[in-house]
Order: C-alpha cells, then structure tokens, then sequence
C-alpha cells in the first residue's frame, strides 16, 4: 500500500516492519511517498518517518522520543546501513529497515 | 486549611471487576455478587509491558491503560466500551521537546474530580506530571511541575530513583477541591499544589529519608505509596522507602506510625490501601527491607497488616496465605479495596498470583495464578 502525495511531487520509499509495530501497518513492508522540496534534495529519513506517521498514526511515537532520538532498542536500516540520525538521505526506491533489536526477558 | 469532610457512602451490592495489569498484558477477574465465584479474562495486550490499568468512576465504561513494550516507546490505550476494544491515544504523554527529557513509562494513572469529566492525570518515569482534558485521548505536560525551575533539585537524577527507573506515583485528587493536588515521587517526596498544579511544595516533615546525609531533609524522600483516608481527605497515609506515616492537615508534620509494627517484619513495604469509608483501617503489604533489600515477604511467610485505630496499633492478617516458602511481594499500585462492605482486599504478587478477601483481610484465598508478574490491580 502506498500512501499519500502526487508521484511527480514525491519519493517513494518502501519499509520493512517489524512485529512489534505491525499492529499499526497491518503488513510486514509498506511504502511511503515522502514529498519532495525539490527534485533535487532527496527525502531524510526524519521525512520517511514522518510520512509513515501520517500514514499509520502513532508508528512514529513508538521509535522515536520526544527528543527526535532513536529509541534505544530500535535499529534502523537504510538499504544494508544502519543509522542513528535523522537527517541521513534516502533516494527514492530504496528499503527503510526498522528492526526491533533483539533484547529479552 | 481545613476542609469539611466527606460523608461516607456505602456502596450497592454488585459485581467486582479487578483490572490486573502486569509486565505481560491485561487479564481481568470478575466476580459474582457474594464474590465468591471468581472467573478470570484476558490476556488483551499480551506482550505489553501494562503499569496501570483504571476505570473511570464517573463514567465506568471509559478505561485507560498505560503500556509499552521492550522495544517501543510508551503510549496509553483508551477503551470506550468497559474493555472490550481499546484505540491508541493521539498524543501519548511527551515532555516538550528541548527539554532533553524522555518519557520512559507512564507509570501511574488518577481520574481527576467528580465535576471535571474526561479529565485525567499521568505520573512518568523519569518524574512528570501530565493531564488530558478529553478522556485520555491527549496529554499535555503540566508544566507548572515539569518546568519548575526546582524541579531537578526536588529529584535528583537517574541514579536517585528506583531499581525499575525514578516514578511519579500517588497522584491524588481533593474530592472537595479539583486544584488541590497531591504527587508522590520516587525520588523527590510528596508535594502539594493548591492551584491546579501551577506551583508545588514539599509535605515531607516528619518522614525519614536515612539514605541521604541529612536524615529529616526538605525534599528527596521516597514515598512508596500514598493515599487519602477512606471518606476524609484531610488525613494522608503513606507507606515510605523509612516507614509508615499519617497526616492530619491542615498539620504538615507527618507522625510515624510504623513504629507500633513488629520489629521482626518491620515497616518497609511498597503498597498501602485505606478502606472505602472508615479513616482510621488501612492495610499495608510488609516486605524485606534489610540487608541488600531483597524485596520478599519477610521470612518467606506473606502477611497483611491492618490497622483500625489510624496505625495505632497493627493486625497480622494471613488466614490463607502461604505458611512458608512463599518469597513474593505485591508492588506499590498491585493492592486495592473494593467499594463493598465488607470491604474486599485485593493484591496481586510479584509471581503472578492474585489473592483476596470478602472480610476486610481476615481470610483470603488465591483467585488467580500462574499469571505474569503483577504490576498493578484496581477495582473496576
């Protein structure tokens, strides 16, 4: 499913969900469009998410804290790389990986 | 000031429901009318991690519980219709951004009085104070305490809380005044606000705080638990990290009432519940607190202790209870009364076990088990 936004004024990023938060996308991957400032400057994944929250109200919450910090058992993935940092680019097409690190008890 | 008191009620006969919140989802356990046959529902939210469920008193079908899980942030779930579906709310409790504070947990939930419908308190973890106005679906910090400039003084930092995080807990409600507010902290003490939560001092003369260099300091006490007497709201209970303690106000000098405990069970506990109208009986749940505190029933033998002369003297109550070998205890918001007479005496243990009385304590039998460790209980 993708959500929101004209093609030509957007990128669009597909997601991978962990269980954890699948209660909000109903589905294991999703895509997002993510408007565009200019054709140009490619989305940051501070965008990505900001966009899934539109989408799927609340996800955004549950990973990132009030701060605008990455929860601490949260990891994310842009493609193969992970990232702690909001403004990391993400062109249009590629994977956004979040995973639920793994941490028991 | 003082304040006329509150005419005590006796509630109808009806069927209890305990709400039971633990550390892996929400079960329920209702009762019939003689509560004596008991069936237990759930689990909903298996795999939260739940610190507080309530019901709202002034409209029953309205419930809140607070949640999170290992990996996700925290929220609360807002159920409509007694618990059968739950939503999200909108706007979860956050500090403001650029703060550099960080909700971990909601901990502690309170409706707000009688005559302000839909409104309700949140106390977090780390200590924060927030309000909904519209039955639990937003919260807005109250910033009279979250930005007070003493705030971080009052506090202290990370390493001055609990085990499981520093919490704000015991939010109470004057059922005569809705800006006259009470909080307990841990760490911080007990504060009081006369103006809706505007600006706050500290109620701690009297209680002990023995961890810190200045044994009767002003602030930075640790309250476990605190609550009004049943039907009288000038006088406080509070079982605290030093002791068991009642205030009669307009005095602002806590008496220890600990004291008149057995000196081989001691006066350290986690919860206190007051019976629903009488202001002098209260129960507390006695734990171990020597050594490296090992937070057990003290001597693996469980007991409640109740007092009806407003902690004069105590009564071990453990007709039921396990004689020996049984190394759990009941968490500071995991014990609660019913509205019944007699009133019933609910709590909820650290290995999961439900237990309860239909006698104001003077026999309980297990009505649950095998259960995730408990975390909170509430009558419903």
């Amino acid at each position: 499913m993708t959500a929101q936004a004209s093609p030509e004024a957007a990128a669009i990023v597909r997601v991978r969900v962990p269980s954890p938060l699948r209660s909000y996308t109903g589905a294991s991957e999703v895509a997002v469009a993510v408007p565009l400032l200019a054709p140009e400057l490619p989305p940051t994944l501070g965008g990505v998410l900001a966009s899934l929250d539109g989408a799927y109200p609340g996800l955004r919450f549950r990973i990132i804290d009030e701060q605008g910090h990455i929860r601490p058992h949260i990891r994310l993935f842009i493609g193969n790389t992970a990232t702690r940092d909001v403004a990391t680019p993400i062109v249009s097409g590629e994977w956004l990986m979040i995973v639920a690190a793994l941490s028991g008890g | 000031m003082a304040r006329a008191p509150v005419a005590a009620r006796k509630a109808p006969a009806r069927l209890t429901r305990i709400l039971i919140a633990t550390r892996k989802g929400l079960w329920t356990l209702a009762s019939d009318i003689a509560r004596n046959g008991w069936k237990l529902g759930g689990p909903q939210f298996l795999g939260h991690v739940l610190h507080h469920a309530i019901a709202d008193p002034r409209e029953p079908k309205l419930m809140l519980a607070a949640a999170r899980t290992g990996h996700l942030g925290p929220t609360i779930f807002r159920s409509q219709d007694a618990g059968r579906t739950w939503k999200e709310a909108q706007k979860p409790p956050a500090f403001a951004h650029g703060s550099d504070r960080v909700v971990d947990h909601t901990f502690w939930l309170t409706p707000a009085h009688r005559d302000e419908p839909g409104v309700f308190y949140a106390g977090t973890s780390p200590q924060g104070l927030f309000r909904s106005a519209d039955g639990g679906a937003t919260w807005e910090g109250i910033e009279g305490f979250n930005a007070h400039p003493q705030r971080k003084t009052w506090c202290g930092g990370e390493q001055d809380g609990t085990p499981d995080g520093p919490k704000m807990h015991s939010i109470l409600v004057d059922p005569r005044d809705p800006r006259h507010l009470y909080i307990g902290m841990s760490s911080g003490g007990v504060f009081e606000s006369a103006d809706g939560g505007a600006d706050w001092h500290p109620l701690n003369r009297g209680v002990r705080a023995d961890f810190l260099p200045d044994p009767a300091p002003e602030y930075g006490h640790d309250p476990h638990c605190v609550r009004f007497a049943g039907g009288n709201p000038d006088r406080l209970y509070q079982q605290n990290h030093c002791g068991i303690y009642r205030l009669d106000r307009p005095g602002e000098t806590w008496q220890d009432i600990g004291a008149a405990m057995p000196k081989s069970v001691g006066s350290i506990g986690l919860p206190l519940v007051v019976h629903p109208n009488d202001p002098d009986s209260l129960w507390v749940f006695p734990m171990d607190g020597t050594t490296v505190w090992p937070r057990t029933s003290p001597g693996g033998r469980p007991a409640v202790y109740r007092s009806r002369d407003g902690g004069k003297s105590w009564k071990r109550q453990d007709q039921g209870l396990p004689r020996s070998q049984a190394w759990w205890t009941v968490k500071r918001q995991a014990m609660t009364s019913d509205a019944r007479d007699p009133a019933g005496i609910y709590f909820g243990t650290t290995s999961g076990e439900v237990w309860g009385s239909r006698d104001e304590g003077r026999t309980f039998r297990c009505l649950a088990r095998h259960l995730p460790e408990i975390y909170a209980l509430e009558c419903a």
